[in-house]
């Protein structure tokens, strides 16, 4: 463990990230909302902070050994969550507490999008600005952006890189340098927030409201700035753009790349994945659809088709944006719909959950033991597309499902503990891990209404989601920290 | 630059590590072992791609398609030549560098052409190595013999002793020493450091010194730092591999050839192919042996197998046992360090030689050969000056108008079938071979610009 080295580069990072408090002000300053003294208050206390954090130890040069890599990116997660709170708490809306305020923080970038605040709409300019610039910049992820803009991570970068993309492989360079990988996955991320604000706004969202909702669409979060959430608009037309967009964004980025590169729609074809994605929501889509109409929830058949397409999408993809109150909806529905986030969307997307891919590999492992009961002595390959998979891809996915599982056991247990009742519990969980946002039972519109010990729990269980458990759990093995 | 490599061997993964550390390189490396590619990624910012390089749907993968070169370095010569093929045909890739290591490809000249098979530059490890061992058994004082401009001008490395004419002398008296002898010191490393070879700068015993001069000169010039050694007349060879055999087939008209082979199959085929050289069946690390085969009176015992460890051992042992000096291939860097203090007289980096080679097809400017010596720390450069005084930024000016960058400096300029040493008011000419010794390695980008020629001279 090179300590030093890690304090630097935290402390480089930080200073870096200060600069996200600037567009608040800016907001604030434009709308004349008078609230941008907690974010200059907050930019000056985390430049400082990261300052002094970097300056005695600024010498320290060296290269990152993988095990730094996990410990920078765990200790900037959390550092950035729990600083991000900061303006959040300084501008006292609504009397809100330090874990109020922290929720909402780790809430916004990790792209969960649950949200304490209940009273949304009358929120100042900058504060809803800054709810949405943190999902937008967790979206693709915090160290990716790093490595784009601080070529001096070079190849301990990679090591950065590797622990906090989702997804079972993580090797998979667009391009051979890691700078230029972590670029044109921005310059993708940056082109379908552009597209989608465009197509917000022409649809007739405010401009504000469009670039707002661009950034937690595109980013998978779910933060809207009204609590009525995208069904504030009530315009069929923006709920069909943003289906349009939090699907692109469940895809795997480098399939956007491939496509943007060869001028061709081959890839997205071709990809297995990509086909699992789109089956499951489309199958999810049909029984939730028929069922709406089954049980007459909505007066015409026009109105279940496209309040069911896109809370199937919403939820399927882990965004979270809501237009009806679907924790009431009828029968099996609210947890068939849970359920479905726990697939979440593709490998190398900004979508949480389990990932497709991953699933996938489970669904077919599962498969090739029923062949193996059948023909014993059978060398069967579990493929996704043409190509096999190494047994240790496999052997990694069932432990990271096994820990999944067995995490959001052990926290259902832990929240029911604080006094929750099994729904709430369930369904928090679920929500939080696999960077949802809304629940079922008491959480089903907000958090507010929870106890403090469960949103200390919820704010685990959504960095765990967001890093995907292992990054953060193997900080906790002896091994780890044994020299 | 957007370079392939194939193969992430030693030769693969050296090559690799280099161009990596230079910003402007994208590097893609394809192999068939997932594991070393792992191990590779880990290590340095490139991408890697897993699967028989020669593919075209694999090197379609690795961006063939806007790749700049293709350096094919697997195993296999015939891999390497249809990878060129593949991405000659397929990709038009500008550069294809193939490494072939059989000499039975490389005897007909017009195998590797445009319209046949189309590799631009051939890299053959093994035939490096072995001329490289080959100058040092001919010259017996010298840790190092590079030649320049097709061995017209050479630089060795020596080590000063007390015996030697020049040891104890400053550099300016040099003339005196031996007139008629033209040469220039080029470095000196005394316990490790780099010290500037300046007119007063005084020779002193244990010294390593790197002098340029004419071939013809090289006896006389290291006998100015060192007693000669008697010629070596008695050679051993440990390992009849692909460069054990090529340097008894090269060495057997002129000296008493040994080699040991431990695999009874090459061991027969090599008596079959070779004259006069005694081919032994059996261990190299056999004491029994090696006393039946009069260790105590050879001059050089090498040890070249493939094993390191193998090669070190073996080499302690003959030295024990009274070899003059052993000299020992080794591939692994650590471990030269290791056994160069004194175990093993000479230990042969193998990546070292042939880096150098390779790395000159990559240089741009009309570089033709890049030498590291010292294991890194210092690289001597050949480059062709071109062009006019207009067109060439080295042409037509003497060489303290020259703006070098720090710690480059031209030693020698080689002209036609002259080697002339360089002194401050030397005027290059168009067609020059410049030879330069540089001590920062980070300046051969400023070299290789300085010998490009500007637009106007197409």
């Amino acid at each position: 463990m090179q300590l030093l080295v890690i304090q630097r580069i935290l402390g480089l990072l930080i200073m870096v990230f200060s600069s996200t408090l600037l567009p608040p002000i800016a907001t604030g300053l434009i709308y004349q909302d008078g609230a941008i003294m907690p974010f200059v208050e907050a930019f000056f206390v985390t430049l400082i902070a990261g300052f002094l954090l970097y300056l005695p130890v600024h010498g320290h040069k060296k290269e990152l050994r993988l095990r730094d890599g996990f410990l920078v990116v765990v200790l900037f997660w959390t550092v950035l969550g729990v600083t991000g709170g900061l303006p959040i708490y300084l501008s006292g809306i609504y009397d809100i507490s330090v874990t109020d305020a922290i929720f909402e923080s780790i809430s916004g970038i990790t792209t969960t999008g649950a949200t304490v605040i209940v009273g949304i709409d009358d929120l100042p300019h900058s504060l809803l600005l800054y709810r949405q610039e943190l999902q937008w910049l967790g979206g693709m992820g915090i160290i990716v952006l790093a490595v784009a803009v601080l070529p001096m991570l070079g190849v301990g970068g990679m090591q950065l890189f590797r622990a906090e993309t989702p997804g079972p492989v993580k090797d998979t360079k667009l391009t051979p340098r890691i700078t230029e990988t972590a670029k044109a996955l921005w310059y993708i991320y940056l082109g379908l927030t552009i597209a989608c604000c465009l197509a917000y706004w022409l649809a007739g969202m405010s401009f504000f409201d469009a670039l707002s909702h661009s950034f937690s669409t595109v980013a998978i979060g779910g933060f809207s700035t009204h609590d009525a959430s995208i069904g504030f608009f009530e315009s069929t037309t923006i709920q069909f753009i943003a289906i349009v967009f939090m699907l692109l964004s469940g895809v795997n980025f480098a399939l956007h790349f491939t496509a943007i590169r060869n001028r061709s729609l081959g890839s997205y074809r071709r990809d297995a994945e990509f086909r699992t994605y789109l089956l499951v929501l489309s199958i999810v889509s049909v029984i939730t659809i028929g069922y709406l109409q089954l049980t007459h929830t909505f007066d015409s058949t026009a109105e279940s088709i496209i309040e069911g397409l896109f809370q199937v999408v919403s939820i399927g993809t882990t965004t979270g944006f809501t237009t009806a109150e679907y924790y009431s909806w009828p029968g099996f529905l609210p947890v068939l719909l849970l359920y479905v986030s726990f697939i979440g969307g593709c490998s190398g997307s900004t979508g949480g959950g389990i990932k497709v891919i991953r699933v996938l590999l489970l669904v077919k492992q599962g498969v090739r033991e029923l062949q193996r009961l059948v023909h014993p002595n059978a060398q069967i390959a579990v493929k996704i597309g043409k190509k096999a998979m190494s047994e240790k891809v496999i052997e990694a996915v069932w432990g990271f499902f096994a820990a999944y599982f067995a995490i959001s056991a052990l926290m259902i247990l832990l929240l029911m503990a604080t006094g929750l009742d099994q729904e709430t519990a369930f369904s928090a969980v679920a929500a939080c891990l696999n960077n949802l946002g809304p629940g079922l039972g008491d959480v089903g519109r907000n958090f507010a209404s929870i106890n403090d010990p469960a949103k200390w729990i919820l704010c685990l269980a959504m960095l765990l989601g967001r890093l995907e458990i292992f990054t953060l759990l193997v900080l906790i093995t002896p091994a780890f920290w044994k020299k | 630059m957007n370079i392939i490599i194939l193969g992430a061997g030693q030769v693969g993964s050296t090559v690799a590590t280099e161009l990596s550390r230079e910003e402007s390189n994208e590097l893609t490396v394809i192999d068939i072992n997932q594991q070393i590619l792992s191990d590779l990624q880990d290590r340095l910012d490139l991408r890697t791609i897993c699967g028989n390089g020669s593919y075209p749907g694999l090197l379609d993968d690795a961006g063939a398609d806007d790749a700049d070169m293709i350096i094919a370095l697997t195993n296999s010569d015939e891999i390497n030549m249809i990878a060129c093929q593949v991405a000659s045909s397929l990709f038009h890739t500008p550069t294809k560098i193939a490494r072939i290591r059989s000499p039975e490809y490389l005897r007909r000249p017009g195998l590797f052409a445009e319209d046949s098979i189309p590799v631009d530059y051939i890299i053959s490890p093994e035939s490096l190595v072995t001329e490289y061992i080959y100058h040092l058994i001919e010259h017996p004082s010298a840790l190092q013999v590079l030649d320049f401009a097709d061995g017209r001008a050479q630089l060795v490395a020596v080590k000063a002793f007390h015996d030697g004419l020049m040891v104890g002398r400053a550099l300016r008296t040099m003339s005196e020493v031996v007139p008629g002898v033209d040469m220039r010191v080029a470095a000196i490393f005394r316990e490790g450091e780099s010290i500037l070879p300046s007119a007063d700068c005084v020779i002193e015993d244990g010294d390593e010194v790197f002098l340029f001069a004419a071939r013809e000169h090289i006896p006389t010039v290291i006998s100015e730092m060192r007693k000669l050694e008697k010629p070596n007349k008695r050679i051993m060879l440990a390992g009849g591999g692909n460069i054990g055999g090529q340097l008894a087939a090269m060495m057997e008209k002129d000296f008493q050839v040994k080699v040991i082979e431990a695999y009874p199959a090459r061991a027969r085929e090599l008596a079959a192919t070779l004259d006069s050289t005694i081919v032994l069946l059996g261990d190299a690390a056999n004491p029994d042996l090696l006393l039946e085969e009069n260790i105590e009176s050879m001059d050089v015992f090498c040890a070249l197998t493939n094993d390191d460890e193998a090669n070190i051992l073996s080499s302690m042992l003959a030295k024990r046992m009274g070899a003059k000096k052993v000299m020992s291939l080794i591939n692994r860097a650590a471990y030269v360090d290791l056994v160069e203090s004194g175990l093993i007289d000479i230990a042969i980096s193998p990546h070292q030689v042939t880096i150098g080679a390779l790395l000159a097809h990559i240089r741009r400017g009309d570089v033709v050969a890049v030498h590291a010596l010292r294991r890194g720390s210092a690289e001597a450069i050949e480059a062709i000056a071109h062009g006019d005084r207009g067109s060439s930024r080295v042409v037509g000016r003497a060489i303290e108008d020259i703006k070098l960058p720090d710690g480059a400096r031209i030693s020698v300029i080689v002209r036609g079938e002259k080697v002339l040493m360089a002194h401050h008011d030397t005027v290059i000419e168009s067609e020059d071979h410049v030879i330069l010794f540089l001590t920062n390695k980070k300046k051969i980008a400023a070299v290789e610009k300085l010998f490009q020629v500007g637009i106007t001279y197409f």
